[in-house]
């Protein structure tokens, strides 16, 4: 299969690369000073693209890759990809399904707990000598709260199952009702919100999703409410938060996604109500190898022509 | 006004000794004043009878961990019973308190909840590095640095659990829903669990890449986590102390931290605080917090009546909860 061009959008993962390079003529787009020149030179022997949750494969990449067969995305979402383009053409598209479900939902807890218990801002009020000065102030309780989840999918189910270790009661909100699960259901976003005092973004991101999280939503949840998002940032109306955050009518936010990442609203930098992450909800020695392990897999099974081992098109 | 007040409860209230470091004041217990003559030897202005009266007081109670030792109680002859409200009980001299017959409780199980959800953040915060990834974005160097590190998975861990009482049972129950393997070491095998039990602190290292510490401190277990126990941990292996400090040798603790021997640590408790060992002030594998596992409104709430309870129990002659045993 050496001589299949694989189109590498931006720097993922150093397994991933090497795996690749043993199999595919690795073609490392980011590297290249003048991409246009590049593509038009390989269009010819690029098969497959491989992006992420911060590159795919827009309609402009996919229109100037005439021989494209598949986008293998190392992420679960596909926000990143023009799936109709991708149908219109043929073009097959897999994700990593299942693998990144644990950690997520493990960085979810973690941001829960890192805001209502202050850990991040204890950690900096030790190291800057803080202690010796003074006791730290009472943080509040998570064992008991309200969990409310946006998207009862794979990673808000995850969630769920923890936050009930912690003996958190579960409501959720997803487009229809779940049958298989006991969990409090609410048909609106803003009425899960009044109604918890955790809120958690879980769910894909969509038209119907972007900015799920508005002002009404941030009202709902309120002074003493906790806004936890681990899907992506433009689930957020991150001016809204930021607002909200600095003016006290939200209670706190932990988050790892972002509506311009890498930029990060500077304003939350000095809040101790607020946990930043660089988008790291999968990121983890593990579930990256086995996130690359099923990138290769469905390649090698594509050119080999056999069953693909996570088909989203 | 307020002494006139103090002479009006003197006549009618039992009366209730405090005994409290100068540090931790009441504010959490207003009800104290309404139910009886409290004899507080650091309040301002005295109570004009302390003297006398302090020597009369059949009922004590210990404020947070403030040391209570024999010379403490040589001054209170008539004392009975001590009402503890601290989870830990090292700050007792429990043996004086057994020469004297005295009766102890604790806190009980009032922080548990609280202490062994903080025993779970601190993990998920030093394997997926939560703290050094809000210090990376804080710091504004994410821009231009988009591989940031990558952190190690919690769930499906081999969780190793020092103490399995009502904290380190809490913790397990919490991990498990993470889908994490669970055993434990403890003075005895607990006839009641299922979790694998190791009768000795190496072997549970050996089989654990989470040690977390919440046994009480004693003679016994202190330094209970020394070389031989962080060697057994390894290289990957990360340690969680929401027990007290001297449960760890922290010299050696920090030792293999500064040289990669470790894993990493999430400390909430220190061999010398409020002093924290500068060596881990660089380190993003390190999460420090300052004695803070304890501290929510819900947790006060739940040992307000628990204390309440108990000095109500006390002089109705009822049982107490949360007792000691002394033998």
């Amino acid at each position: 299969m050496d001589a299949i061009g694989v189109l590498m959008v931006c720097p993922m993962n150093t397994y991933l690369e090497q795996e690749l390079d043993k199999r595919f003529n690795l073609l490392r787009y980011w590297t290249q000073p003048r991409q246009h020149e590049f593509l038009t030179q390989h269009a010819e022997s690029i098969r497959a693209v491989v992006g992420n949750a911060s590159a795919g494969a827009d309609a402009k990449l996919i229109e100037s890759l005439p021989k494209l067969e598949i986008v293998s995305s190392f992420s679960v979402g596909m926000d990143k990809i023009d799936l109709n383009k991708c149908k219109e053409r043929g073009i097959r598209v897999t994700n990593t399904p299942d693998v990144l479900t644990d950690d997520v939902a493990d960085l979810a807890i973690g941001l829960m707990l890192a805001v209502l218990r202050r850990i991040c801002a204890c950690d900096k009020y030790v190291r800057s000598g803080g202690w010796k000065s003074g006791d730290f102030k009472l943080t509040t309780k998570f064992s008991g709260k309200t969990v409310g989840i946006i998207g009862l999918g794979r990673i808000g189910l995850a969630i769920a199952k923890r936050a009930e270790g912690f003996d958190c009661p579960i409501s959720y909100y997803s487009r229809s009702e779940k049958p298989n699960t006991n969990y409090k259901y609410h048909k609106s976003v803003v009425e899960l919100a009044s109604n918890c005092d955790i809120l958690v973004v879980a769910c894909a991101l969509t038209p119907e999703t972007t900015h799920i999280v508005n002002r009404e939503v941030i009202n709902a949840l309120g002074p003493k409410g906790v806004l936890i998002n681990i899907g992506r940032g433009p689930h957020v109306d991150e001016a809204e938060l930021v607002s909200a955050l600095v003016e006290g009518r939200l209670g706190g936010a932990g988050l790892d996604v972002f509506e311009k990442e890498p930029e990060v609203p500077e304003q939350l930098f000095d809040l101790d109500n607020v946990v930043l992450l660089p988008h790291v909800g999968s990121a983890t020695v593990e579930t990256r190898k086995a996130m690359a392990d099923l990138v290769v897999g469905n390649l090698e099974a594509h050119f080999a022509n056999k069953p693909l081992l996570t088909p989203v098109v | 006004m307020a002494a006139a007040t103090h002479e009006n409860q003197t006549s009618n209230l039992p009366l209730l000794l405090l005994h409290r470091s100068p540090k931790y004041n009441l504010s959490f217990f207003p009800f104290l004043h309404t139910k009886y003559t409290v004899l507080d030897p650091h309040a301002a202005p005295p109570h004009p009878s302390f003297a006398t009266l302090s020597k009369s007081a059949r009922l004590m109670l210990c404020v947070g961990p403030s040391t209570l030792t024999s010379d403490d109680l040589d001054q209170y002859p008539a004392v009975e019973c001590v009402v503890g409200s601290s989870a830990g009980l090292n700050h007792f001299d429990l043996a004086a308190c057994r020469r004297r017959g005295i009766l102890v409780t604790s806190a009980g199980d009032s922080f548990s909840d609280d202490v062994a959800d903080y025993a779970v953040g601190l993990a998920i915060d030093v394997l997926r590095r939560v703290s050094a990834g809000h210090r990376f974005v804080r710091a504004g160097s994410w821009p231009g640095h988009e591989g940031y590190m990558l952190g190690s998975k919690v769930s499906g861990k081999r969780v190793g659990i020092v103490g399995l009482g009502s904290i380190g049972s809490r913790v397990a129950k919490r991990l498990e829903s993470f889908g994490c393997s669970v055993s434990y070491n403890s003075r005895k095998k607990k006839s009641h669990v299922s979790y694998p039990y190791y009768d000795n602190v190496v072997d549970l290292s050996s089989n654990s890449d989470i040690l977390i510490v919440c046994c009480a401190l004693t003679d016994e277990t202190y330094h209970v986590i020394g070389k031989d126990v962080m060697t057994a941990l390894g290289k990957n292996g990360i340690i969680v102390n929401v027990g007290r400090g001297a449960l760890i040798d922290e010299n050696e603790l920090v030792k293999m931290l500064v040289r990669g021997e470790i894993g990493g640590a999430g400390l909430d408790v220190f061999e010398h605080e409020p002093h924290v060992p500068e060596e881990l002030f660089t380190l993003d594998n390190v999460v420090l917090s300052p004695h803070q596992a304890v501290l929510t409104p819900g947790s006060f709430a739940a040992l307000e009546e628990l204390v309440r309870g108990n000095l109500e129990a006390f002089f109705l002659k009822k049982p107490l909860r949360a007792e000691v045993g002394l033998d």
